[in-house]
């Protein structure tokens, strides 16, 4: 009820210049703490990864580094040669568990991150160039879509990565196979309704090529929704290649990934060397969370009934 | 014979606290209903003639607050009575019709079901009873066949169609006021013509006051008693229809009139009111209408009041007065 | 000039647009056998019209919901193509004429829309939105484009400083205002103006109409201008034309019309229209209904609701017939004499 009052009311507020549109987003997405932890947890981790090389004693990955004989120690013991402490413990083969997370981070993210970037584009386009060619060429990509959408994806996952075989662009063409449907769907539905809009009507007018109009009118005001859903596929990416890690396909086996290392340390579990598994969860539990805040706060500011 | 008119709304202030500040969408807003008059509220947008309507109706919610005067509906102030009287009034005794039926409307019910419903809400009838009164009602408003309306949905009507369902259920209880806020405004000519005969009738008949909100003058001059127009949230001339359309006072008033096109010589530049619709964020201090009136003086930076210039004829202005040269700037 | 008959800037030729034609897939012809499902139904948006317009006139077109006014003016601007019929711009169909040319002339007939917040793209800065179809045609080099731009937004009576912003940031009159400077920027020589001030305030819209006004005496533009308002038609136009229903019932120079309409339903129309003057009016004559474009009665399209119907209106459909000079009228009443 109060959405026309306030309408009506505010109307003539509009004629007074605003700000852009992305400093008032920007605004509106910090204002809510939770997604400023959000985006502060997804900073610090970002940075951790990134810098893993100069943050950590140990490069988990070089084989050389490893020793045997520190296996499986408790969280804040020495190493063999007395130089720095495993704070977090190490895992079965050696490795430094709190390097070995920042490493498996890396990975963890750039899976993430790289497969929904490369799904966004591929799938976006391919929503909104069915919206706007409409037809058969629509029936045929949308079929498609459904078909994708239909399989449980662990399923599917595991068939192209047991046929692929091990490697992190293998786990990232899975996971672009994947995800670029829901991209596509909604940015299909975005661009119908953008396609109405009788901006679209007077470029034709103006004579502006098809082409031009898909990519440089359409696609731009499809973004919002599909920004929401990057996010939160990022998450979901992250989740399924640790998934399947912990299956024993994906990532190679001497450069563990959050998933892999979960799965190594499944075994120590009942002996007592819980840390082996627990801190990589963890780290992976608060990753996916720190996603999710920052996902669900754009979901909430490019809702367009939203009450300010 | 009651002296006590139905409505009185005095000093009326609904402010709305956005982010970007504090919006004065009411601010002071004071006027007078008997009953079976019907009062034109004419403003354009922002002037605040919609608020005013949903404010008596007690529809204002966050981010917008009745913050002072008295709305008195018979005698009692609607401010200050407790939510289950006031579910009593609305509906019952004061009803409201909106531009777009679907807020009137549940687009999942039936018609009947939402009449039938709007009758036992307030009255003990039986489910026939209040059938047969549903579809004498629509009967009443010219709705041909109305049984088979009743069953029907609303989108499966059309938009006149609609507006009229949504008319008669704000009508079924008979009640003392209604408050329409711009409802012709969406319908085509022949057929707001039809839906504003309707009410006259049905106005006529049961002796129910209307505040008829609109920025049309045109309908308002046919249809109301008395015209209030406001402008930046306040009233800046109020008095009888003859009184305001045929000689207006206020600058506002008098560049309405004039920028009509009716009111215009074919062929001719319209006669325009200079500059754009006022921001509520930053009001000055004085007269709103100020920054567009070619009449303005060093006093119109202050407030002017709600002064009486003739019996019942009262405008907002430092310099009322005929016909003034209004600009024809481009 | 001295040709004896000129050629109309604007031509459409017994055009019509029927919408509602959905393509069928592959399993709708045996689905439909065995009735499952029902082919689609077909709505009549505009049926058979024909109507010239010459250069430098503003003819007002006229009518109800479910007219036809706004897709008659989408096929005017080349917006929409229409299912059968010819549209011809200074005499030459588009479809005939070769790529570029057709470009060209299409750009000749722009169209001004009704909702100012829809209507402009909210990504868009004002300079690309004005900018960008006349630096995609080559009409101003990129060094002027500015320049250009700036031009055209002073023209429409917006200051050049705004160029940079986003529509969001502006009024809905300043952004019909936008909105005609996009237009005007590649040199049309006709706008088509779809309700073009409906969704203004009462104030901006004569700021807006006298811009049409001006623009018509400084340009020499030709005018079709789509609206609902008669008293606005009746100040801009020089011809009026009226449809009911997806045809057109009348059509007369503007002081004709409003003095002598001969069509009922203009009479009705023009009965109906509130006007300032009158107090206390009775409202009302016309009865019924505006019938769904979707199943349209039979001959007439008025007759049900006309006060003068007869039996030959059920059956047959009136031809436009001249009842004056430049006077054209489908009513069979304009028989009986």
């Amino acid at each position: 009820m109060s959405q026309p009052v306030t309408e009506s009311a505010v109307q003539a507020v509009i004629a007074a210049p605003r700000p852009s549109l992305f400093r008032e987003r920007l605004a509106d997405f910090f204002s809510s703490k939770r997604a400023v932890i959000g985006f502060t947890l997804l900073l610090l981790l970002a940075f951790g990864s990134v810098f893993a090389h100069w943050l950590t004693p140990q490069n988990p990955y070089d084989l050389m580094q490893l020793d045997i004989l520190d296996s499986r120690l408790a969280p804040g013991s020495a190493n063999g040669a007395g130089t720095y402490n495993y704070w977090l413990g190490t895992d079965g083969q050696g490795r430094d568990l709190l390097s070995a997370i920042l490493y498996g981070l890396r990975i963890s993210l750039t899976v993430g991150v790289g497969s929904a970037i490369i799904a966004s584009v591929v799938g976006t386009v391919l929503g909104v160039l069915s919206a706007y060619a409409g037809g058969r060429v629509d029936s045929f990509i949308m079929r498609t879509v459904d078909l994708m959408l239909s399989f449980p994806s662990i399923l599917i996952a595991m068939m192209i990565l047991a046929y692929l075989g091990k490697g992190i662009g293998n786990v990232i063409l899975t996971l672009v196979i994947l995800e670029w449907a829901y991209y596509a769907r909604t940015a299909r539905g975005q661009a119908l309704a953008e396609r109405q809009k009788e901006y679209v009507e007077a470029a034709k007018s103006l004579n502006i090529p098809q082409w031009r109009i898909m990519l440089r009118h359409i696609l731009p005001n499809c973004l919002p929704p599909l920004i929401v859903i990057g996010t939160l596929q990022v998450a979901r990416a992250i989740t399924l290649e640790a998934t399947m890690s912990f299956l024993g396909l994906g990532v190679p086996v001497t450069e563990p990934s959050l998933g892999l290392l979960i799965a190594n340390g499944y075994q120590y579990m009942l002996s007592g060397q819980y840390w082996i598994s627990l801190f990589p969860g963890v780290a992976l539990l608060v990753t996916i969370v720190a996603l999710n805040l920052v996902g669900d706060r754009l979901r909430e500011i490019f809702n367009p009934r939203r009450q300010r | 014979m009651s002296t006590t008119p139905l409505l009185q709304v005095r000093d009326l202030r609904t402010h709305f606290m956005t982010r970007a500040g504090q919006v004065p969408a009411v601010d002071g807003v004071s006027l007078q209903l008997e009953s079976g008059r019907i009062l034109g509220l004419v403003g354009e947008s922002g002037s605040g003639k919609s608020v005013t309507g949903f404010s008596i109706m007690g529809l204002v919610d966050e981010p917008g607050r009745i913050v002072g005067g008295q709305i008195l509906f018979k005698g009692q102030d609607l401010l200050h009575l407790p939510q289950q009287q006031l579910r009593r009034l609305r509906g019952n005794r004061i009803s409201m019709i909106f531009q777009d039926p679907m807020m009137t409307l549940n687009p999942v019910l039936r018609v009947d079901t939402q009449m039938i419903e709007t009758l036992r809400a307030h009255e003990k009838i039986s489910r026939k009873d209040a059938w047969e009164q549903s579809r004498d009602m629509l009967g009443l408003m010219g709705i041909p066949s109305p049984e088979a309306r009743l069953s029907a949905y609303p989108h499966q009507l059309s938009g006149g169609m609609r507006q009229r369902v949504a008319i008669a259920i704000a009508l079924l209880l008979r009640p003392d006021l209604i408050i329409a806020d711009e409802p012709t405004t969406a319908l085509d000519v022949t057929i707001q013509s039809q839906i504003l005969s309707e009410i006259q009738k049905l106005s006529a008949r049961y002796g129910t006051a209307l505040i008829w909100i609109t920025h049309d003058l045109s309908v308002v001059a046919g249809l109301a008693d008395d015209l209030h127009v406001m402008y930046a949230g306040k009233i800046v001339e109020a008095g009888t229809v003859d009184q305001v359309l045929d000689n207006p006072q206020h600058p506002y008033t008098q560049g309405l009139i004039q920028s009509l096109p009716a009111n215009n010589v074919r062929g001719q530049p319209l006669r325009q009111i200079a500059g754009m619709t006022p921001n509520l964020l930053s009001l000055p201090a004085g007269c709103a209408f100020a920054s567009r009136c070619p009449r303005r003086t060093a006093v119109c930076d202050t407030m002017p009041e709600l002064d009486e210039l003739a019996a019942g004829h009262r405008v907002r202005c430092y310099h009322p007065g005929a016909v003034p040269e209004m600009e024809v700037a481009l | 000039m001295t040709d004896a008959i000129k050629v109309p800037l604007m031509r459409v030729s017994h055009v019509s647009k029927t919408f509602g034609h959905v393509s069928d897939g592959i399993l709708d012809p045996w689905l439909q056998k065995l009735r499952l499902t029902r082919p689609s139904a077909l709505t009549r948006a505009v049926d058979d019209v024909s109507l010239d317009i010459a250069k430098g006139e503003v003819v007002g077109l006229v009518g109800e919901s479910g007219c036809g006014k706004s897709t008659l003016g989408r096929m005017v601007a080349g917006i929409m193509e229409p299912t059968a019929g010819q549209v011809l711009v200074n005499g030459q169909d588009l479809k005939t004429l070769p790529r570029h040319e057709a470009e060209a002339a299409r750009l000749k007939i722009q169209m001004i829309f009704q909702d100012p917040y829809a209507s402009l793209n909210p990504r868009m800065r004002v300079r690309d939105i004005v900018g960008e179809s006349p630096r995609l045609h080559n009409m101003v080099s990129a060094r002027g484009l500015d320049q250009y731009v700036s031009e055209q937004l002073e023209r429409a009576g917006l200051s050049a400083s705004l160029r940079n912003r986003f529509p969001h940031q502006f009024s809905g009159g300043q952004r019909q205002r936008i909105g005609i400077a996009r237009a005007l920027a590649v040199a049309p020589d006709m706008l088509v103006c779809d309700e073009a001030v409906a969704a203004l305030d009462v104030s901006i819209q004569a700021q807006i109409l006298n811009l049409f006004m001006q623009l018509r005496a400084q340009l020499g533009l030709t005018y079709l201008f789509i609206s609902h308002d008669l008293g606005v038609v009746e100040h801009l136009s020089d011809r009026v034309v009226i449809m009911y229903l997806g045809r057109i019932v009348e059509q007369a120079p503007v002081a004709e019309i409003f003095s002598k309409p001969n069509h009922p339903y203009t009479q009705a129309l023009l009965a109906e229209i509130p006007k300032m003057r009158d107090r206390k009016k009775v409202f009302s004559i016309i009865k019924g209904e505006i019938p769904s474009p979707l199943n349209p009665p039979a001959g007439c399209h008025f007759h049900p609701r006309c006060p003068h119907a007869m039996p030959r209106c059920r059956a047959e459909v009136p031809l436009l017939k001249a009842v004056a000079g430049g006077h054209l009228s489908a009513c069979h009443l304009n028989d009986q004499t």
